[in-house]
């Protein structure tokens, strides 16, 4: 009989037991030996974020190691990699930092920060590592806004690897074959489906692709229901209150209503365990006409050489626009284009016997050298502004979105409830999309929001 | 100074259920208490509940008995009990050792380590393999039958995975039903056979009588095992949209992927007296048809 057979009362069990025996530790032991420091990351050589894993075990540990010993300290690095969800990480790194285990240093989605705080897992860069924190140089080439990816209740407990932003991403030789044009930017939702119908009739297989649905996660509501909610005129979350069964919302769902039911858009992609993936095989495929994605599709997905669905031609192929509102002027704060960004930091352990070496270390691969090698020459979006202006010259898409796409973008609230609230517009959304009529799929996302932030803290 | 022979006795016999009583207590009954008791808070894996969990009284209890989801799981997973476990892993494990029982040697050990591999790989390979398998764009199975795009994992998530288990299963019911048969006098059979008793009747009157114990025994386990299989989450991960969401991969998503472990822990609960009340029932049924197998 293998393990894996049994989870539910068994596995409730063992997580309990976990639990409570980590709860019953004085802070626990991280697993340093006084003169080693861990990394962890979801990030895997030859798998999920290659280029993080291949930089940290090539680039960062040798380097900082050798700088250590030249200090006079013989330290080690230890990288723990990781290649999973991004859901199954976070819970794994929840239950290190609970049981008080867990590496010295972590890489964390920014949109945990909040909940990790909250849950006292981590704490304040400061408080952890002392006043060497206030004194490093690279405060000051990390914009303010940019800072906040790692600030909770005006207190910072990381430290941002960089930001991004959300485009339409669309295959310019399907456009040819559709009589649309090759530098293409749509002022409305309309333009985008008269686009999609255009594609429709020259016969582009899946036209428009906008995730939708719970297979997808996160990436529904960062490619998907958030930028489209900001296109209608609301923010999730404004002013103390989550946004329920609005007309904003009713737009977007009727949004992905219009899409998925009129052969607009394939909703099994939307459906399937890897749609995401596949999606982005099918654009690169050139079956997808237009696809909704952050910059990390066209840095890390078509990228010519080392991407997961490289584009040879990408360069040439490859077009971008800026996502735009419903119509113009309606987006948040009177928009004609809107964007989400989000963003990863790295925290310092709080139970780590090294906070202060593990400082030194999370200092060192934020400095400029360090974040310029981990790009291993893939232009991103950094923290830093000194290397921001020297890699984003080469990369006009990448220079679009620093330029044009994050003065009009939007975050996420960083709180616990939100990755709940998220889940219910996932739902939502994959009922607007399986043809679900607008106002019967809002309300259950309205009664689902109500049961789980409270009746008082939604809007309409 | 003096030895108390029954002092003795008794330290002894102290001395080797101490150890016993103090395992099943730490790893048995001390995390079925906590569990209970998680299931009463609304303990989270992250943000404010976890640093402070509130207690919430039956709230879990009653979110879960009024949760449509749950609902739905807890159909999904009768239908992957007895889809899989009863007519599948059972009925075709009978089939095969039946079939098997009196072939030559070299032949019977062929199949019957065809179907063990299935049962020693990995779980997590044999997903894999079923994902190569049914996959709508790369899998065997639409090369097989000329089926391009055919989606089975989507359109038939339940489908998918109740063979997926039968295939992976088989292989236990069909080894325990091949000892059992080995107590079946060919003598029997043989006689049966000359009063003119067709195979199925060979079945009912003299074989099942026989071997009753073991069929609840085999019932039982691979009943229980289904019912808290997890494995079927890496083929469809309960999708498309919860349609092959069993009750282990409900516990999963709202409980870990969700956060929400005192609401996970509820739940659990409720499923653990729903494996109680099943065991029970099938050891009732092996009392009052003889016993259970040995």
């Amino acid at each position: 009989m293998t393990s894996a057979r049994t989870l539910s009362p068994p596995a409730a069990v063992t997580v309990s037991l976990a639990l409570f025996l980590a709860a019953c530790g004085s802070g626990g032991s991280p697993a340093t030996d006084g003169t080693t420091l861990t990394v962890t990351a979801n990030a895997i050589s030859g798998g999920k974020n290659s280029a993080t894993a291949d930089w940290t075990a090539k680039w960062l540990i040798p380097r900082f190691e050798r700088a250590q010993k030249a200090a006079g300290r013989n330290v080690r690095v230890v990288f723990r990699p990781n290649g999973v969800d991004d859901e199954e990480y976070k819970t794994k790194i929840a239950l290190d930092l609970r049981s008080g285990t867990g590496a010295d240093v972590i890489d964390l989605d920014g949109i945990w920060v909040g909940e990790f705080a909250q849950a006292g897992y981590i704490k304040p860069l400061s408080d952890t590592a002392g006043p060497a924190v206030a004194r490093w140089e690279g405060w000051t080439r990390i914009p303010q806004a940019v800072q906040g990816l790692g600030v909770f209740e005006g207190r910072t407990y990381g430290l941002p690897q960089g930001t991004d932003g959300r485009v339409l991403f669309y295959n310019k030789t399907l456009f040819a074959r559709a009589g649309l044009p090759a530098a293409w930017q749509p002022r409305s939702w309309q333009d985008l489906l008269d686009a999609g119908a255009a594609l429709k009739k020259a016969g582009v297989p899946t036209p428009l692709q906008i995730n939708a649905g719970t297979a997808m996660g996160e990436a529904t509501s960062m490619q998907g229901a958030l930028p489209l909610l900001a296109g209608a005129g609301a923010e999730i979350y404004a002013n103390g209150k989550w946004t329920g069964a609005s007309q904003a919302l009713k737009d977007v769902l009727g949004l992905y209503r219009r899409i998925y039911t009129t052969g607009l858009g394939d909703p099994r992609l939307q459906q399937e365990a890897k749609g995401r993936d596949k999606s982005f095989q099918e654009f690169a495929d050139g079956r997808i006409g237009v696809l909704a994605e952050g910059d990390y599709f066209w840095r890390s997905v078509i990228e010519p050489t080392a991407g997961v669905a490289p584009m040879k031609d990408r360069d040439r192929e490859v077009g971008y626009a800026l996502i735009p509102a419903e119509r113009p002027g309606a987006g948040v704060r009177g928009q004609d284009f809107v964007s989400m960004s989000g963003g990863a930091v790295r925290v310092l352990n709080p139970h780590s016997k090294n906070a202060a070496l593990a400082w030194e270390l999370l200092a060192f691969m934020h400095s400029a050298e360090a974040t310029k090698a981990g790009l291993a020459g893939e232009a991103r979006i950094t923290s830093r502004t000194d290397v921001n202006d020297e890699v984003l010259k080469g990369d006009p898409m990448l220079s679009f979105v620093a330029g044009r796409v994050l003065p009009l973008t939007a975050y996420r609230p960083g709180l616990a409830v939100y990755p709940q609230v998220s889940t219910a517009l996932q739902q939502a959304t994959a009922a607007a999309t399986a043809g679900t009529p607008v106002d019967e799929a809002a309300t259950a996302y309205d009664t689902k929001l109500q049961s789980l932030v409270g009746p008082a803290a939604v809007s309409r | 100074m003096s030895t108390d022979a029954a002092g003795l006795g008794t330290r002894r016999a102290v001395g080797f259920v101490v150890p016993a009583v103090v395992l099943v207590g730490v790893f048995l009954v001390f995390p079925a208490l906590w569990t209970i008791y998680l299931g009463v808070t609304d303990f989270a894996l992250t943000g404010l509940s976890a640093a402070d969990p509130r207690t919430v009284g039956v709230d879990n209890y009653a979110e879960a008995l009024g949760d449509e989801r749950f609902h739905a799981s807890l159909w999904l997973t009768a239908q992957y009990v007895a889809g899989s476990a009863v007519i599948g892993q059972a009925g075709l494990g009978f089939a095969v050792a039946w079939v098997l029982r009196d072939r030559p040697g070299p032949v019977r050990r062929v199949v019957e380590g065809l179907i063990l591999l299935a049962w020693i790989l990995p779980s997590s390979v044999v997903a894999f393999l079923w994902i190569a398998l049914l996959d709508r764009d790369a899998g065997t199975l639409n090369a097989l039958l000329h089926t391009p795009g055919a989606a089975w994992l989507l359109d038939h998530p339940m489908a998918s995975i109740i063979m997926f288990n039968v295939w992976r299963g088989t292989a236990f019911s069909m080894m325990l039903y091949g000892a059992a048969l080995e107590n079946v006098p060919p003598s029997h059979l043989e006689t049966a056979r000359l009063a003119g008793a067709s195979a199925f009747q060979q079945i009912r009157d003299v074989v099942l009588p026989r071997i009753r114990g073991h069929v609840l025994t085999n019932l039982l386990l691979i009943s229980l095992w289904t019912f808290n299989d997890f494995t079927s989450f890496q083929i469809t991960a309960g999708g498309p949209e919860g349609r092959s969401e069993i009750v282990p991969v409900y516990i999963y998503d709202v409980a870990l992927r969700g956060g929400r472990l005192g609401f996970g822990a509820a739940v659990s609960f409720l499923v653990l007296l729903v494996n109680l009340v099943a065991a029970l029932l099938y050891l009732r049924a092996a009392r009052s048809r003889g016993g259970v197998a040995a």
